[in-house]
């Protein structure tokens, strides 16, 4: 081969790389863009206030988790466990409110279960040495195996909770006509992206996905930083779970199952790496926008739902080309 | 076998790593390549053996021209390449490390044990060694590693090996032991290709050498044609004496010192102490000690027992963040792995041990770290078109530049250099030199861990030199002291 056609080569190459990774960038947010046109093609109202306010709210469960989950996938590590400790602060929470506790301490005191749950599988992870996949797998089965045990596997209700006044704001108020969920999504939002964007912790964290070993003699404490990012991932289900039971006014033992696979699938659509070291929060939150839209489109079309998990499916795996497309 | 490379050059984006470089080896001979870190030795071995494409140029096999696709390609030819970091699989056995990926199958499509342990018993005994085929590899020396490497090249029917620092991590009785089976198999016809730095080896095993310099061949002479000062001389292109920058020395108050500092089966009983404005010298081979007691300091390995004191005071460091908070540096000898993120920016990796004095109110000032970034990057000279770069695009002296700006960027007042021009090219090597002048002028301690000898003796102030986990000696070093001296310490007090 001849030294200009080499050169060519590279530059090509070169350009082919910028072009991807622009396109990356813009790729989740383009992506929903096309989404809401297709949807809205098929019917209209999926644009009405009312169902847009709908979605939003549909969405805010999902995306705490996947803000909290997002942290985890950038230092390479995952998180499966998010779902059960939804269900077992859930449970917690609702058997304080039953028995008397005022309603907003014992979601207080449910969140923070979620961080010491998720601490725990922190140090299992840090301290312990086990790899994330495996350890949060094993606590999953657990805090939901746990939620069995305290619960008797039946729902907690009672007319405590259906007549609190927070639950009724949490779950069906409107903030400056704004469904509470939401607010609470974009509030945990600003706070998490100034933590990730604008704090040491946020270097820390990606440092720490980039390369760990570098990360550790450049003086970031890798264990305690990371066990705090299992906290926040359990504070983050927690939270999640309180705007849970104030919707339904009950903690179902079994909520929560599978809804570590939507807040994966949320970081990834938003196109960070599952290798860790690259992605941003924001694009978390278009990648629950996606999947929101999907569910709420497919809906209004008519889709039925076992073709819906078809369509989301494809959609992620094609959102994964795209990652691999681009660290290429 | 004859081996003809003809106008090779090879290019790294603007990089160019080799110009126009010619490169013969005949049959039956021990071809030495001598040449500085970056001289282009590796790329020229890579190109050869088909991991790397020349952008030009020419390779011939016994005349023919030929193209490789791969290292396998090449080992099909007959042309094997034993790297200094061997690619073993520690957790396998030799037997399974013999044939990985070449094993024998019998007609059921089974591995065939029992032919694979004949065959490596066969080259074994061609080779006049013998090893425990069930042995997991990993509980080998380096040494027997380095043969079953050997054998392992035998087995494709070598008629070309490229070693590239083999005796870097032997004791010298197993460096007397490859010897022999080098020139065993170089009378059955075998040529080797020697890289190395230690020229009083390649004056005992070598018939000829090729000289490189900053991707040129300088140099191909036999052996018995030159001598050591005129190698030096050709791979420097200048007297030594030039080359390193002159020192001045203004020696103050201890600021580091060690005593009786031990890990378990790594080094024993490790005493000694660096001053304000000193260079401290490391030296031993690879595997005697010197970079784990630096880890050991710095808090990235534990240790056994013993103390480490700043300023005169026990300093408990238990992981880096807090030998950071007591004013040391450390640049590992691996800076891709342990060094940089290199898919990060510059400024990103600049600014990790300093995060903490870049905040304001909790929240990390933009402005602050641009201007921070942008002034190490002047004072360094890193050459990159910005600090958002991704600094695995640089070239190896101006990673190494950025890995010195993130210490020099915390402030170090100790700083602990291991192989610090490893993979530099000359030039950003003697800023690297005036670097280290500049900052023990301002009062920094450094201690300096190289298996450079030239540099070792020309940079330091005193040498301390390891031998197998204990240190022998500290040296002043002075113009009397010679490479040899401290060779006879490094291994043991026996001259090779």
């Amino acid at each position: 081969m001849t030294r200009a056609k080499v050169e060519q080569k590279s530059s090509e190459s070169v350009n082919q790389k910028k072009f991807f990774s622009q396109l990356a960038g813009l790729g989740p947010v383009l992506a929903l863009v096309v989404l809401v046109i297709i949807t809205t093609m098929m019917n209209s109202s999926f644009l009405d206030v009312n169902n847009l306010l709908n979605l939003l709210r549909q969405v805010s469960i999902n995306g705490l988790i996947a803000f909290g989950m997002t942290f985890v996938i950038l230092t390479g590590g995952i998180d499966l466990s998010v779902g059960a400790m939804l269900a077992l602060t859930s449970a917690l929470t609702a058997m304080m409110i039953t028995s008397g506790v005022p309603t907003l301490l014992a979601m207080l005191i449910g969140i923070l279960i979620g961080g010491v749950l998720g601490g725990i599988n922190g140090l299992i992870i840090t301290k312990g040495g086990a790899a994330p996949f495996i350890a949060s797998l094993a606590t999953m089965t657990i805090f939901r195996g746990a939620t069995y045990v305290f619960t008797d596997g039946n729902p907690i209700t009672g007319k405590v909770m259906n007549d609190s006044f927070a639950f009724q704001f949490i779950g069906r108020g409107y903030f400056f006509g704004i469904p509470v969920p939401v607010i609470i999504m974009i509030v945990a939002f600003i706070i998490l992206y100034i933590l990730l964007h604008k704090m040491t912790f946020g270097r820390k964290t990606y440092a720490l996905g980039g390369n760990e070993k570098a990360a550790f003699v450049s003086g970031i404490k890798v264990k305690m930083t990371k066990t705090w990012i299992y906290v926040i991932s359990g504070i983050m289900s927690s939270a999640a779970g309180m705007v849970l039971i104030s919707r339904l006014s009950s903690a179902q033992p079994d909520a929560g199952t599978g809804f570590e696979m939507d807040a994966i699938a949320a970081v990834v659509l938003g196109g960070t790496s599952l290798a860790g070291g690259r992605g941003r929060i924001f694009g978390t939150f278009i990648g629950a926008l996606i999947i929101g839209t999907l569910n709420n489109g497919m809906n209004l079309i008519g889709i039925s739902s076992f073709y819906q998990q078809i369509v989301k499916g494809i959609v992620i795996i094609i959102a994964v080309l795209l990652d691999r497309r681009k660290s290429a | 076998m004859k081996v003809d490379m003809i106008g090779i050059s090879k290019s790294f984006g603007k990089n160019h790593v080799l110009r126009d470089v010619d490169f013969h080896l005949k049959d039956a001979e021990v071809h030495a390549l001598m040449g500085e870190n970056g001289a282009g030795k590796s790329t020229l071995m890579n190109i050869m053996t088909g991991l790397l494409s020349a952008n030009d140029g020419d390779i011939l096999v016994d005349g023919q021209q030929v193209h490789f696709n791969g290292p396998k390609e090449a080992e099909e030819a007959g042309i094997s390449f034993i790297h200094q970091e061997m690619n073993n699989f520690g957790e396998m056995s030799v037997l399974e490390n013999l044939f990985l990926n070449k094993e024998i199958k019998n007609k059921f499509g089974l591995v065939d044990d029992y032919t694979m342990r004949q065959q490596a018993n066969r080259i074994f005994k061609t080779l006049h060694i013998n090893y425990d085929l069930d042995r997991p590899i990993g509980e080998l020396s380096i040494g027997s590693q380095q043969m079953i490497e050997i054998s392992k090249a035998m087995m494709t029917d070598a008629k070309v090996i490229i070693m590239d620092e083999p005796t870097a991590a032997l004791t010298s009785s197993e460096i007397r032991s490859l010897f022999e089976i080098v020139r065993h198999l170089k009378k059955q016809g075998v040529s080797f290709i020697y890289i190395s730095h230690r020229i009083e080896e390649i004056m005992q095993i070598a018939d000829r050498i090729t000289v490189m310099r900053d991707g040129h061949t300088v140099d191909e002479s036999f052996i018995s044609d030159t001598s050591v000062e005129q190698i030096v001389t050709k791979m420097v292109g200048r007297d030594i004496g030039d080359f390193f920058p002159t020192r001045q020395v203004h020696v103050g108050k201890t600021v580091l010192s060690v005593s009786n500092l031990n890990r378990k089966n790594t080094f024993h009983d490790i005493s000694f102490s660096v001053r304000e404005g000193e260079i401290l010298g490391f030296s031993g081979l690879m595997g005697s000690g010197r970079t784990e007691i630096m880890r050991a300091i710095f808090g990235v390995d534990a240790k056994t027992s013993g103390d480490v004191s700043i300023d005169g005071k026990i300093v408990q460091i238990k992981e880096p963040s807090q030998a950071i908070k007591q004013g040391i540096g450390f640049v590992t000898e691996n800076r891709k792995d342990e060094g940089l993120i290199l898919d990060f920016s510059v400024a990103e990796n600049i600014i990790l041990p300093s995060l903490n004095d870049l905040v304001k109110h909790h929240i990390l000032d933009e402005k602050t770290k641009v201007d921070f970034v942008d002034l190490l990057i002047q004072r360094l000279t890193v050459k990159t078109d910005g600090q958002n770069i991704s600094v695995g695009s640089l070239s190896g002296g101006n990673q190494q530049k950025t890995v010195l700006a993130k210490w020099i960027g915390a402030g170090s007042k100790i700083l602990i250099l291991d192989e610090p021009t490893r993979g530099v090219d000359v030039g950003a090597k003697r800023e690297i030199y005036n670097l280290m002048n500049e900052l023990t002028d301002r009062g920094v301690a450094i201690i300096m861990v190289s298996s450079d000898l030239p540099e070792v003796l020309a940079m330091s102030d005193r040498i301390a030199v390891m031998y197998e986990g204990t240190l022998m000696a500290i040296v002043d070093s002075d113009d009397k002291l010679t490479e040899a001296d401290i060779m006879t310490l490094a291994t043991g007090g026996k001259k090779l």
